[in-house]
Order: C-alpha cells, then sequence, then structure tokens
C-alpha cells in the first residue's frame, strides 16, 4: 500500500484499502475557519447532538476576514466564539493567538505523523508535509464530522512524483510545486493522492514541504504526502507530546502514475493569471510591471520565507509606486521576525506589515486590488477577481522572487539585485 | 425526479472564486449568495436565471477552494441541475451533501448550445437535449452517493443512521 492508503486503512480499521475502496474514516482533527464554520455549526444543530464528539480534536481558526473586516464578517465570527465557548472547544484561536489556520496548527503540533485530518478548507492539504493524511470538505462534511468525528471517503489511487537533481539557486519549495502544477495541470491528479519524493524532497525544510503539499489542491488532488523523517520527527517533537506514527510506502505499492522531475532544471517560476498552471520561468515576466506584491498567506507565510524576503530587501528599497504588504502567518513568527531583525528589513525597505491573517490571498481584506492592478503575490490561486476587481491580475511567484519584484517594480528574478 | 430546463453554458474549470467571489461569504444568507452567483463572469446570470434552468459546464467544474456557498448559491439560484464533462472533488462531494443533483456526461455537454432545452432523469442519468433531439446517459454515480441523495442530504442520511 501507499503511505495514503495505509494511514486510510488505519483510520477506518482495515488491514488493507486499495483505490475507489469507500471507508468511514476517524477524524483525528476537524478544522473550520470563519468562512466554513457558520454553516457548519448550523449543520451540527439541525442534526441535534447534544455535545461535539472531541472538544481537543477540533481547532477552530479565526483567519479569512479577521480582525473583523467589517459588521457582517464581525457576525460570524461571534457565531464561532460562541459556538467554541458553548462546547469548550479547547483549540479556538481568538486575535491575537490567532494566524492562519494551516500555519497555526503545525506551529502548535495539533498535526503529527499518521494523523487523519479533515478541514473546511481547501488547503487542509498543507498538512501533508507532515506525513499526515489531510484533506479538505465543506461545510455540511464539517458539520456531520463535529457531531460524529467521522467521515466518509473514497481511497483516491496515488500519483508518485520524484524529484530529482540539484537544485539551482534561488529557487525552492515553491518553484517546485509551481513547476509541477505546469507538468500536471489544474485537473491532472483530479480525486487523486500526490506523494512527493525523491532526493530533492529528503533535503527541504518543513516550512519548504508545506508550501509543497498547500498547492497539491491545485492540481486536483485530493491529498498531497510526504514519508516523514528525521526532519518531521525534529519539527513534531518540539510541539506535540502525541507519539508520531511513521507511515512509509510499500515497496511493491501500486501507483496510478509515477512522474520524474529533473528539478536541476528548474528556474524560479512564476504562474500567469488566471491559472496556477500558466506557469512560466520568472525571467520571461520582465515586461509585467506590477502596483502590489503580497509576502504571507497558508502557502508562504512562514519563517522561513519571512527570511528569504528580507534577505533580499535588506538594504535596499521597494520600487516607487509598489505597495509591498507583508503579513507574518502566526504571532510567534512575528515575534521571531522581529527579534530576527526580519520586520526592520521590510520597514526600512518600504514594506507595511499587516497582522496574521488570511488578508488579501482571497480579496478578503488588507489589500484588495483594483482593475487593472497586478500584483505578483506568493498565495496559491490567481483565477479571475481572486484579490479583488475582475479585471486585475495575480502573479504567483516564491518569497524571493516577491522580494526582488517589489524592488524592481516588475516580475523579477533574484539574481537581478 | 425529473427536471427540464433552459441551458446555461459555462466553459472548463470554473472555479469557486468565479461562481461566488469572496467578498460574498461574509455572510450565510443564501439568498445573498444566489444573488450574487457567477457575478464576475455573467453579470446576466443572477437576474436572468429560471428555477428549473440547467447549467452546462466542461472539465473541473467547481475546482478552488471548498466553500460550500458556491453549490448553495447556485441551487438557491433555482439550477435544478448541473452537468459537466467532470467535477472538481471537493464541490462534488459538497453538491451532493447539500442535495444540488449533478450528472457527468461529456457528450451531453459538448452536444448543448447556451438556451438549449435539456430534460434529465436524475436516476437513471438519462439526458435529453430537445433542441437538438438526442439523448445521453450520465456517468452512473456511486451508491453511497445515491443513498445520500435519497435521505435527502447528508444531514438527513446522519439523522435516519442514528434511528436505525
Amino acid at each position: 500500500m501507499t503511505i495514503t492508503e495505509k494511514i486510510l486503512a488505519a483510520h477506518a480499521g482495515k488491514d488493507h484499502v486499495k483505490p475507489g475502496d469507500l471507508l468511514q474514516a476517524d477524524v483525528d482533527m476537524a478544522l473550520a475557519n470563519d468562512i466554513t464554520a457558520p454553516l457548519a455549526i448550523k449543520v451540527f444543530e439541525e442534526i441535534g447532538r447534544d455535545d461535539v464528539f472531541d472538544r481537543e480534536k477540533i481547532a477552530l481558526v479565526p483567519d479569512h476576514f479577521v480582525p473583523n473586516k467589517d459588521i457582517p464578517s464581525a457576525h460570524q465570527a461571534k457565531m464561532m466564539r460562541e459556538f467554541a465557548g458553548k462546547y469548550g472547544i479547547k483549540n479556538y484561536f481568538e486575535v491575537g493567538q490567532m494566524g492562519v489556520e494551516h500555519v497555526i496548527l503545525p506551529e502548535k503540533g495539533l498535526v503529527i505523523p499518521g494523523d487523519l485530518v479533515i478541514g473546511a478548507d481547501s488547503h487542509t492539504c498543507t498538512y501533508g508535509a507532515l506525513g499526515a493524511f489531510a484533506t479538505g470538505v465543506g461545510s455540511t462534511d464539517m458539520g456531520v464530522i463535529m457531531a460524529t468525528g467521522k467521515v466518509w471517503l473514497k481511497t483516491p489511487p496515488t500519483i508518485k512524483v520524484i524529484f530529482e537533481g540539484e537544485l539551482q539557486p534561488w529557487v525552492c519549495g515553491k518553484d517546485l510545486i509551481l513547476y509541477l502544477m505546469g507538468v500536471l495541470g489544474v485537473e491532472g491528479a483530479n480525486y487523486c493522492a500526490i506523494e512527493f519524493t525523491g532526493p530533492v524532497i529528503k533535503k527541504l525544510t518543513m516550512d519548504q514541504r508545506m508550501t509543497m503539499a498547500n498547492m497539491a489542491i491545485e492540481c486536483g488532488a485530493k491529498n498531497g504526502i510526504f514519508e516523514a523523517d528525521e526532519i518531521t520527527l525534529d519539527y513534531v517533537k518540539e510541539r506535540s507530546s502525541r507519539r508520531p506514527v511513521v507511515v512509509k510506502a510499500d515497496p511493491d505499492a501500486a501507483y496510478e502514475r509515477v512522474v520524474h522531475i529533473d528539478a536541476a532544471k528548474i528556474k524560479p517560476q512564476v504562474a500567469f493569471p488566471h491559472s496556477p498552471d500558466n506557469v512560466r520561468p520568472a525571467s520571461e515576466g520582465r515586461d509585467v510591471k506590477l502596483d502590489q506584491v503580497f509576502i504571507g498567506s497558508c502557502t508562504n507565510g512562514r519563517l522561513e520565507d519571512l527570511r528569504i524576503a528580507a534577505g533580499l530587501l535588506k538594504g535596499k528599497s521597494v520600487a516607487k509606486g509598489i505597495r509591498l504588504i507583508v503579513l507574518p502567518g502566526s504571532p510567534l513568527i512575528y515575534k521571531q521576525a522581529i527579534k530576527e531583525g526580519i520586520i526592520d528589513a521590510f520597514l526600512d525597505a518600504g514594506a507595511t506589515i499587516g497582522p496574521p491573517s488570511c488578508g488579501p490571498c482571497l480579496g478578503g481584506h488588507l489589500g484588495i486590488l483594483a482593475d487593472g492592478e497586478r500584483c505578483a503575490s506568493t498565495s496559491n490561486r490567481n483565477f479571475i477577481g481572486r484579490m479583488g476587481d475582475p479585471r486585475s491580475e495575480v502573479y504567483l511567484v516564491s518569497p524571493a522572487v516577491a522580494a526582488a519584484s517589489a524592488v524592481l517594480g516588475r516580475i523579477a528574478t533574484p539574481d537581478e539585485i | 425526479m425529473n427536471i427540464e430546463g433552459k441551458v446555461w453554458k459555462f466553459g472548463d474549470n470554473i472555479d469557486t472564486d468565479v461562481i461566488i467571489p469572496a467578498r460574498f461569504l461574509n455572510v450565510s444568507d443564501k439568498k445573498i449568495m444566489a444573488a450574487n452567483a457567477f457575478s464576475d463572469l455573467r453579470p446576466d446570470f443572477a437576474k436572468g436565471v429560471r428555477s428549473g434552468d440547467v447549467i452546462v459546464g466542461g472539465n473541473n467544474f467547481g475546482c478552488g477552494s471548498s466553500r460550500e456557498h458556491a453549490p448553495l448559491a447556485i441551487k438557491e439560484a433555482g439550477i435544478s441541475v448541473i452537468i459537466a464533462k467532470s467535477f472538481a472533488r471537493i464541490f462534488y462531494r459538497n453538491s451532493f451533501n447539500i442535495g444540488l443533483p449533478i450528472l457527468e456526461s461529456r457528450e451531453a455537454v459538448e452536444s448543448a448550445d447556451e438556451g438549449d432545452q435539456i430534460y434529465a432523469d436524475l436516476v437513471t442519468g438519462e439526458i435529453i437535449n430537445r433542441t437538438k433531439d438526442k439523448r445521453f446517459t450520465a456517468k452512473p454515480i456511486p451508491d453511497f452517493m445515491r443513498d445520500v441523495i435519497q435521505a435527502g442530504g447528508l444531514v438527513e442520511y446522519i439523522k435516519k443512521e442514528k434511528q436505525s
């Protein structure tokens, strides 16, 4: 069996599963945010159970429109807060503790290798980076899970992607996943699991692995997964007292496809509007003049991302007319970024720093685009109207390309500065 | 369960951001969701759609976010069924859960044009394009999904399971 099949089997009380098998699985952690939780709460109430299945296995993170951006958002956040209070939800994160949900959960040790995590957010697949099975669902599924602790899942076939070769300078996890988007396409992994493997992957830090797993959904995948190793276990042992279950694929595991990627050929990438698979080398974007650069989100709002961007910006200035917006992914990352001088470097370069939040990534707040405006963003989606006006444009890039682009006022590669 | 209605034709990779942009996600009121469905892509949709109308889409319909607001907005707008070449995973699941019928048929999509009159039997998967006088059969849905539909959605299914 593959890693995904083994985790699903273990959570469904079965010795063996195969692609297509329909399972009822136990959920280790259920997650919702301020957009999806209100609908899930209505469903939970409609089911009519007296209590949630386990108050320690539910995480509620207000992060999309919080700190409340308007009155309707304030009502949604209030509904979530009151639900968390009523049922004693242990992992509810109030403003001050909250950050981007997919940054917060691993940071707090709420996901460990071998777990099965279901979230009412499509980027729940981020936790595959920890060797967990993690996938996104909608609010009705989440309401049912909060009541029962169980979820129906169809076992997905697995696509194995092997990254080989030495990485070129400035190439990071974001470039690898953008490049893979170009290879697979936006529905190239529909209903499948993606197993990320190969010598390149073994050397990647947890932050970079999370960036890659985060965008598995962008190829239509159910989940993206990495085999847990020493790097994973080092990350987890500082954060959780639970015992990780390291799951490895069998040597004879059956894969739907095996994709070999020569990572040595990959240059810094950019996804042009309006699709994450519309990928080209960033060097082909030199004519794209920008109005805004966003560094943050569940894809690239982690400490290493901020370090890379600040390292490039140090001693330089953001180009005239460019708004550089930086949202650290969590309070802890924000604090560490202050300690390391990262925030100073951003401010000195002319950036503005906002609170940990999803912010402009989904066109919520803190940096909405006007018609005709262009933004280079470290986030994961560049659909029409994603960050604001339907006539605005979003270019998806790594933190390094974002920083270089902010300095030159156009899509730029790090070696240009 | 049979439906009949006029076609609204869409292309490939219709994502949840164009079905319902995030600026309308600050409410849980289905009527507000429906009033803003496809507002950036098809500003004529919300006003022009009639109860029973049919959406015909290409590949990967509903890709992107997990927002259940997307199928809810479409259902509340009066759409009786979505027929597409293929659906994105979370959208597919959400549609069943909230009781919005969806059918997969590459051939039915390819033959359908904006404004065509379509009949569909949601149980057998039979699709008839009355304008073109052509018949198709949609891909069968998994038995479990059929049980959920017959129960009237996932909430009703869970309630019944609890009683049994």
